[in-house]
């Protein structure tokens, strides 16, 4: 990584004082409503708004300048972009010189991809680009806020260094207000992605390290694998070759989550056992050959991690509902069946000790977060915690430019497909639905699945604004009702992910980021079709 | 750091120092000095339409009365929050809201949370010598989450404003004058037509039972209530939010101002979306799968059956035939059990979330 660290540099409280935000590949106003909020605070203080997205979002309808970018083309406007900076002098020498490495091969590499070049592919005019360079690299408080617009493609982390680059040109990274900032998608993802990685240990605490491995040895007394282990798509992958055989699942529903549904049916059919452990019945838990029932959060202790990476309470507030138990008891009751001994008490006692194996949040205790949270790194007792990051010096020493040349997406629109099909999240849901799709006020805004369309495809076709309408890909089809507006740019369509009657994942592809291995789910070609009679 | 130039006031005899820019109110609620108010919410900007905040300032002979919620301290102010004065205009505000309001407390779900009620009781008010029937009544309207009753209405600006201020959606306005205003949608529309994100910020802002939830209605009152703090389940925003229950069931949900990160703010589905807690399709027994059928099971049968099964294929293939996908839906504590029991238990470091992101 660029800087060391991929989480949200500033906090969900600095947002306000921004004076100029540029979004990215993100609509915070529905998958995120209090950063929006914020951010809506931060534009009434007047802070200037660039928003590069295919889809013209509220922001975009209030920003000082709107890009209205191709899905998978943000690598263009950013390496662009960054052209511009360094040709027009406006990045930041000193910064540069103290605190980066390779910016005289970024500068080599940038030198050629002009704005008008950019323009081709983004479908943004060059002039626009010149312009939102030069407002983000000259205020005096940027921010990049960006989510999975700009991480959900096989080019992802590609994207997010290129982010990285402009904020370490012109040294807008490391103070209040002022970074590199991705929104976590779902509530907990932050504290997941701490806790549970194949090749890391809790906090980023690499499996191959041995001095880590030997702490952990010990205080579990056993003998850990010192092998980095499997990520999802490439347990999948391993299923679809019938090389794996048994799988937990543990409250997800990759049968709606996972892009390709097709084949991760076919995936988890190959299995030999399946056990899932969830609160409802998922499409996923329908293969399973035992199905646990968990408990939801207002049933259960805990922690979240936010994303901006305050660790914060969840507490009991309810009975337990039915025979269901919380998901901690089910690991532990399991564990010590299979003959190594899980006796906790509580989910204090868990925390405890995972404060106890883990640097970054040695400091934390459920006594400490009774009142208010606590943002990570919090090294001991004492520490205050963690409000803004890489002040003065990056986990990884010197900030590091990539030179990352346009990769095309895992499919792009062609003759036969010849739209290009971008997902997302709305307000209203949230993604598999199965929470919300259970909650009266929130079914009753919409309930149906929909896809957005652009006037002129809409009028070259026939189809009309409310008309159900099919809709294919290499993968499959299948039906929405069509949303027909000048929201989405000519040649884009989107729809939204939380459906399971028309799970839009039978369409999306199984191509993946090489490093995170998330999935492109923004963008692939489609097709869209009347249904007859 | 820019220093923020420091003001020295008195109130009710305290000689105070405050940052320059705070209201009075701000002042003295620094020093623990309660002023009242009605149409004030911090997160919105002072709007002095209810003239319950009003203090006396001294000035030479001639006091003045000014609201606290909208003046700014100046240097030397001297300020009496409690005065002879203040509290018979008070009095005589509190009378005048309640002429256009209706006498129903025994039986308005707000009752012992309501900010009228309380200041009607803090300044004994018993009788309007104004009152008149008020206008108006429950709204029509198909939405599910928002009720809003125009005759509890003291119109004091707040739902429109946090709708407009906060969230900027615009959505409601006051309409008419006189003892007929009231604030909701246009026409009579339901908030379900307009550009109303049923955020229900209006609800939690509104001082009295105006403006209410509609799943809370008949469900019981405040005092019934157990209200436990957690951190909604939703997105990666994490707002803090209290779980107001009853019994076994969850009633409502709501938040504070000032709590971190959200300051009292909640969207729709932090505030509304907790029914899935109760809904009947919640799994509630241990399922075997039979002869391609789910049975029930107890947890002894279906544990040892996991347990067992685990532990052959760990035999047969070796570990890394195995693996656990954990949740980002879950807490820290139940991911790290998760992790630990890929690699301890099973001894694989195949352990994942599904949804990266
Ligand atoms: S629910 Fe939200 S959007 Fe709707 S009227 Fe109230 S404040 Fe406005
Ligand atoms: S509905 Fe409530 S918040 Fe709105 S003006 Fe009336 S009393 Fe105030
Ligand atoms: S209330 Fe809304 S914004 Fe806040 S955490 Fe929940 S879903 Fe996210
Ligand atoms: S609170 Fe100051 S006038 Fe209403």
């Amino acid at each position: 990584m660029s800087f060391g660290s991929g989480s949200m540099t500033n906090s969900i409280s600095e947002i306000k004082d921004c004076k100029l935000i540029f979004l990215i590949g993100g609509n915070p106003t529905e998958a995120h409503p209090i950063v929006g909020l914020e951010m809506k605070k931060a534009l009434r203080n007047g802070c200037t708004f660039i928003v590069a997205d295919p889809r013209k979002i509220w922001f975009a309808q209030h920003a000082k300048l709107y890009l209205p970018v191709r899905p998978g083309t943000d690598n263009w406007l950013l390496n662009a972009m960054a052209h511009v900076i360094i040709a027009e002098g406006l990045e930041n020498k000193e910064f540069i010189s103290t605190r980066t490495e390779g910016f005289e091969e970024l500068k080599a590499f940038v030198k050629d991809i002009t704005p008008e070049q950019a323009s081709e592919f983004t479908g943004i005019p060059a002039e626009d680009i010149r312009q939102a360079a030069r407002l983000y690299a000259k205020s005096e408080k940027s921010a990049i806020y960006y989510t999975l617009g700009i991480t959900e493609h096989t080019c992802g982390t590609d994207n997010v260094r290129t982010i990285a680059n402009l904020a370490l040109l012109t040294g807008h990274v490391g103070k209040s207000s002022t970074g590199v900032n991705p929104i976590r998608g779902q509530n907990n993802v932050q504290g997941a992605t701490d806790m549970c990685l194949p090749d890391k240990m809790t906090g980023y605490q690499g499996v191959t390290d041995n001095a880590v491995m030997e702490k952990f040895e010990k205080a579990w007394g056993v003998t850990l694998s010192r092998t980095p282990g499997a990520t999802a798509p490439t347990m999948f992958e391993r299923m679809d070759k019938n090389q794996f055989k048994a799988l937990y699942v543990i409250g997800e529903d990759p049968v709606i989550s996972e892009p390709n549904q097709d084949s991760t049916i076919k995936a988890l059919k190959n299995l030999e056992f399946l056990v899932v452990q969830d609160i409802f019945m998922s499409e996923t838990a329908k293969y399973a050959d035992v199905i646990l029932p968990a408990t939801s959060f207002a049933e259960k202790d805990g922690t979240f991690t936010n994303t901006e990476r305050r660790v914060q309470r969840v507490r009991k507030a309810i009975d337990l509902v039915g025979n269901t138990r919380p998901d901690w008891q089910i690991t532990s009751e399991l564990s010590t069946r299979m003959g190594y001994n899980m006796n906790y008490s509580s989910p204090k006692e868990i925390f405890d000790e995972i404060a106890n194996l883990t640097p970054i949040l040695a400091g934390i205790s459920y006594e400490r977060i009774e009142q208010n949270g606590i943002q990570w790194p919090c090294p001991d007792a004492k520490h205050p915690g963690t409000k803004f990051l890489h002040e003065g010096k990056f986990p990884r020493g010197l900030g590091k430019f990539f030179v990352l040349p346009y990769r095309a997406p895992a499919e792009s629109p062609d003759k036969d497909f010849p739209l290009l099909l971008s997902t997302g999240r709305t307000l209203y849901h949230y993604n598999a639905g199965t929470m919300t799709r259970r909650s009266e006020g929130i079914i009753h805004k919409t309930n149906e699945c929909f896809v957005e369309v652009n006037q002129a495809d809409a009028k070259e076709l026939g189809i009309f604004d409310g008309e159900t309408i099919r809709i294919a890909t290499r993968r499959g089809e299948i039906t929405a009702r069509a949303e027909v507006s000048g929201k989405v740019k000519k040649g884009v369509i989107w729809m939204p992910l939380h459906f399971a009657e028309s799970a839009v994942n039978k369409l999306t592809i199984d191509a993946y980021d090489n490093i995170t291995q998330t999935a492109e789910y923004k963008v692939c070609g489609a097709k869209i079709e009347k249904i007859p009679g | 750091m820019v220093m923020v130039p420091k003001i020295k006031l008195n109130i009710d005899g305290n000689t105070i120092e405050v940052n320059k820019g705070k209201t009075i109110l701000q002042a003295a609620s620094s020093i623990g000095i309660h002023i009242p108010t009605l149409c004030h919410d911090p997160r919105l900007e002072p709007f002095a339409a209810c003239r319950v905040c009003m203090v006396e300032i001294e000035r030479g002979k001639s006091n003045a009365l000014i609201t606290s919620c909208n003046t700014e301290v100046t240097d030397g102010m001297v300020i009496r929050t409690d005065s002879e004065k203040v509290l018979k205009t008070r009095e005589m505000v509190l009378e005048l809201i309640l002429s256009d309001h209706p006498k129903d407390c025994m039986t308005c779900g707000k009752c012992g949370a309501c900010k009228l009620q309380d200041l009607a009781y803090e300044y004994g008010v018993r009788e309007s010598k104004f009152f008149e029937e008020p206008d108006g009544g429950v709204v029509e309207d198909s939405n599910p989450v928002i009720q809003q009753d125009t005759s509890k209405c003291i119109l004091c600006g707040r739902c429109v404003r946090i709708c407009s201020e906060v969230q900027q959606d615009y959505a409601i306005d006051f309409k008419d004058r006189g003892f007929k205003t009231e604030t909701g949608l246009p026409f009579g529309m339901s908030r379900r037509d307009t550009t109303c994100v049923l955020c229900g910020q209006c609800v939690s802002t509104c001082p009295v039972g105006s403006l209410v939830e509609k799943q809370a209605v008949g469900m019981g009152r405040e005092w019934e209530f157990k209200q436990v703090k957690t951190t909604c389940a939703y997105c990666g925003v994490g707002c803090t939010m209290y779980l107001n229950v009853k019994g076994n069931q969850i009633v409502k949900v709501t938040s504070k101002a000032g709590s971190i990160p959200n300051d009292g703010n909640l969207c729709v589905k932090g505030r509304f979306g907790f029914d899935f807690v109760h809904h009947p399709d919640r799994l509630k027994q241990p399922l075997i799968k039979r002869n391609g059928k789910f049975e029930e099971a107890t947890w002894d049968e279906a544990l040892n059956l996991v347990a067992s099964k685990l532990g052959e294929i760990k035999a047969k293939y070796g570990p890394d035939y195995v693996g656990v996908m954990s949740s980002s839906r879950c807490t820290n504590e139940d991911n790290y059990l998760a992790m630990k029991f890929a690699r301890a238990t099973i001894g694989t470091n195949n352990v994942d979330q599904c949804a990266r992101t």
